[in-house]
């Protein structure tokens, strides 16, 4: 079986990083679960000039931004395409700050079960969140819980 | 992103991960998988010697590809896992689930 090509993504350039100042970019992510991939690739590709080591861009970042879209698409967006996700990324000396937003009810964090209780460890999901704040620095969500904000620091 | 399926000589299937395994293309490893184990191969390994990076959704098909593969008297062993990779599983206690070894040439030689 062949997965079904993605659409394409717009990235734009809100604040190009010249002289110090922090790079800004946003991308909208039709809610598709085929976009992911793609959409993590071109902010990996973004944030190459930014503090984070390569082992950290390349496995850290990516993985965190998977987990979140995912997240964002299957439960925030419910899976349909005409719903966007939107990701905000901005690049300073000291941090990459990713903002995902999504348009749905959101949700509490605190009630997510922990999937390594052995009750859990055999699931097949569940591990989504869980996997996420151990790969960053900080994750905040907002108070409807519709948009996470991971932090990765320098190094 | 590819999944390379081979058969040694043992009747030991070997899929390789090019890339990563992520939501966007984990059915497409599990249906080459299950084409495998429908057709009469009983031993795997996956190995992840040239993967990137993994994501949950990825782990939960290597944990329904396992059960499945048990279910048919088969195993299925991971292999070539990267030090982000092995924590990965560790964290997640995945480590417990399966068998995990160093090497392709390692997780072959086991069976």
């Amino acid at each position: 079986m062949t997965t079904p090509p993605a659409p394409p993504l717009r990235l734009v350039v809100r604040r190009r990083g010249r002289e110090g100042q922090p790079l800004e970019f946003s991308l909208g992510v039709p809610s598709d679960l085929a976009c992911v991939g793609d959409a993590v690739e071109l902010v990996a590709l973004q944030c190459r000039a930014g503090p984070l080591s390569m082992r950290r861009l390349a496995f850290n970042l990516r993985t965190a931004l998977a987990e979140a879209l995912t997240n964002a698409i299957t439960y925030g967006s419910r899976r349909d395409p005409a719903k966007v996700v939107q990701v905000r990324v901005e690049v300073t000396v000291q941090a990459v700050v990713i903002r995902v937003q999504d348009v749905g009810d959101g949700f509490d964090p605190a009630a997510v079960p922990d999937p390594t209780v052995p009750a859990n460890v055999a699931k097949e999901d569940g591990r989504g969140l869980f996997v996420l704040r151990h790969l960053v620095d900080q994750v905040t969500f907002n108070p409807k819980g519709n948009v996470i904000c991971l932090t990765l620091r320098a190094g | 992103m590819s999944f390379n399926l081979r058969k040694d000589s043992k009747g030991v299937v070997v899929v390789g991960v090019d890339g990563q395994l992520i939501v966007g293309n984990r059915q497409e490893l599990k249906q080459k998988v299950l084409d495998a184990l429908e057709g009469g191969a009983k031993k795997f390994v996956i190995d992840f010697s040239r993967t990137g990076y993994i994501d949950s959704s990825g782990l939960g098909v290597l944990v329904s590809l396992s059960k499945k593969i048990r279910e048919q008297g088969g195993d299925l062993r991971l292999a070539g896992l990267n030090e982000d990779l092995q924590t990965l599983f560790e964290l997640t206690k995945l480590d417990t689930l399966f068998s995990i070894l160093k090497t392709p040439e390692e997780a072959v030689a086991a069976f």
